[in-house]
């Protein structure tokens, strides 16, 4: 058994706040210079040039890519040998997440009760996901999600009878009710399978996963390219102001599901798809 | 080509704005969204006075990130104008002409545009660090208590955005694309 004192998970999700507000991933910056390339459009490239810039601005003074710093989506991978001491492991991360979003003059944008409003002034408390693994280390991943986004994504309870068509007609129904509203070009994750909560979970890692990677199974794999092209046919383009480039990725997540479900949920992330790891 | 222009949006100016055209804007502007829209419609209703004076005003939905030591603002990207949309033809009615944002906007509020000779201007969501720069003034003017979403006076220099809906209804939102997608069925692609 290797203990952990949680104050070490209060130090790095600190640190990962800050980071991952400030830094995008390599994999989503290689995507949106190669959709860059590709663009014939005046302001389409203008779109993407400037979305270029921004990144750079943020990566050279150390300042959020985007005003909307998010939600803190914190996944913790624990080895089942390991033993946290020191404290309530709930409240440590969110401690975490109230110094990374103070220190860092991040945004706070969460309210306290989903109704009645009232913002908790601190971006507390994490949407938090804890699985456990073998071994007897940490993973700690935060990606903080935008709700331009967020609030552009659909999930949907299929008959096993909609098959692989109604799949892929949901997915382009979906980007198209998006249209220009969550800051296209996108990243689309998609997640099939499990039940009704655990699909949205898989579309939320699908967008977590990098670009330059594939579903471990060929026929997902086909299915991410097919629909990534189909997705950009749309013409919605950077901005929705017209163009090749709607999307920069779009990942699937699948799981077993029931003999008489076929559940698919879709998250729609925007170009700063941000999130960063380390392990303990 | 980039038009320059320069705030307070009057009826003249507006109209001299097509769809699609990229413009450079230098002027006062005042920041608000959810929380804030609904107050000062709420105050309207009640028979108060805003607490900027609407005519020819520009509003930016945005809600920064807090400035860091040194800095006029943080980052500052326009946030989804749709949630505006219930409040924006009571603004645009007392004289608030201009808007900031992205995304969608409702037939009504499209309306109330071509009536009141509006214009939605569409800042580049995501690229709040670079918008940043062109805001060179900033101060607090009223509701304090609702943090990001308190009401700001900016002053923005060549501030890029594009316009999204013009004064006569014309919407690059509907136009860019079906251009783009054309443009495609010629090529056979």
């Amino acid at each position: 058994m290797r203990e952990i004192e949680v104050s070490r998970i209060t130090d790095v999700v600190e640190r990962l706040c800050i980071e991952a507000n400030n830094h995008l991933p390599g994999d989503v910056k290689c995507a949106i210079e190669r959709c860059r390339a590709c663009e014939d459009g005046e302001i389409a490239k203008g779109v993407l040039d400037n979305i270029i810039e921004n990144y750079n601005i943020a990566d050279r003074e150390n300042v959020p890519i985007c005003q909307d710093t998010g939600m803190a989506c914190v996944f913790l991978e624990i080895g089942q040998d390991v033993h946290f001491v020191g404290g309530d492991l709930r409240l440590a991360v969110d401690e975490g997440v109230r110094r990374g979003y103070d220190k860092g003059y991040l945004r706070k944008s969460v309210v306290g009760d989903p109704v009645r409003r009232g913002n908790t002034g601190d971006n507390t408390p994490a949407m938090l996901y804890t699985e456990i693994v073998p071994g007897d280390q940490v993973k700690i991943t935060v990606g903080p999600k935008g709700f331009g986004s967020e609030n552009m994504s659909a999930i949907r309870m299929f008959k096993p009878s909609a098959g692989l068509q109604g799949i892929k007609d949901f997915i382009l129904e979906t980007v198209e009710n998006a249209g220009p509203n969550p800051c296209p070009p996108m990243v689309i994750g998609v997640g099939i399978g499990g039940t009704f909560d655990k699909a949205a979970l898989l579309a939320k890692k699908a967008i977590m996963r990098p670009l330059d990677t594939h579903h471990p199974d060929p026929f997902y794999a086909e299915l991410e390219d097919e629909m990534l092209e189909k997705v950009n046919a749309l013409g919605i383009g950077p901005q929705g102001f017209g163009g090749k480039t709607t999307a920069i990725g779009l990942n699937i997540e699948t799981l077993p599901t029931h003999i008489a479900g076929m559940p698919c949920a879709i998250n729609i992330n925007c170009h700063v798809t941000r999130h960063k790891t380390e392990v303990l | 080509m980039e038009k320059r222009i320069t705030l307070p949006l009057t009826e003249e100016l507006a109209k001299t704005l097509n769809a699609g055209d990229s413009v450079l804007l230098t002027g006062t502007i005042y920041t608000s969204r959810d929380a804030g829209h609904k107050r000062m419609c709420e105050a309207l209703a009640r028979g108060e006075e805003l607490p900027f004076d609407p005519t020819d005003a520009t509003i930016y939905y945005v809600g920064p990130t807090p400035a860091k030591p040194g800095q006029v603002i943080g980052s500052a990207g326009p946030t989804t104008s749709g949630r505006m949309d219930a409040y924006a033809p009571t603004m645009m009615s007392v004289g608030a002409r201009g808007m900031i944002g992205k995304g969608a906007r409702l037939p009504e509020v499209v309306e109330a545009m071509k009536k009141h000779s509006g214009v939605y201007f569409g800042a580049i969501g995501g690229a709040g660090a670079l918008l940043a720069k062109c805001i060179k003034k900033c101060e607090l003017i009223a509701y304090e208590d609702l943090g990001a979403e308190a009401l700001r006076k900016l002053y923005v220099e060549d501030m890029p955005l594009v316009v999204i809906i013009d004064s006569e209804g014309n919407n690059l939102y509907e136009t860019g694309r079906a251009e783009y997608l054309a443009k495609q069925n010629k090529r056979g692609l």
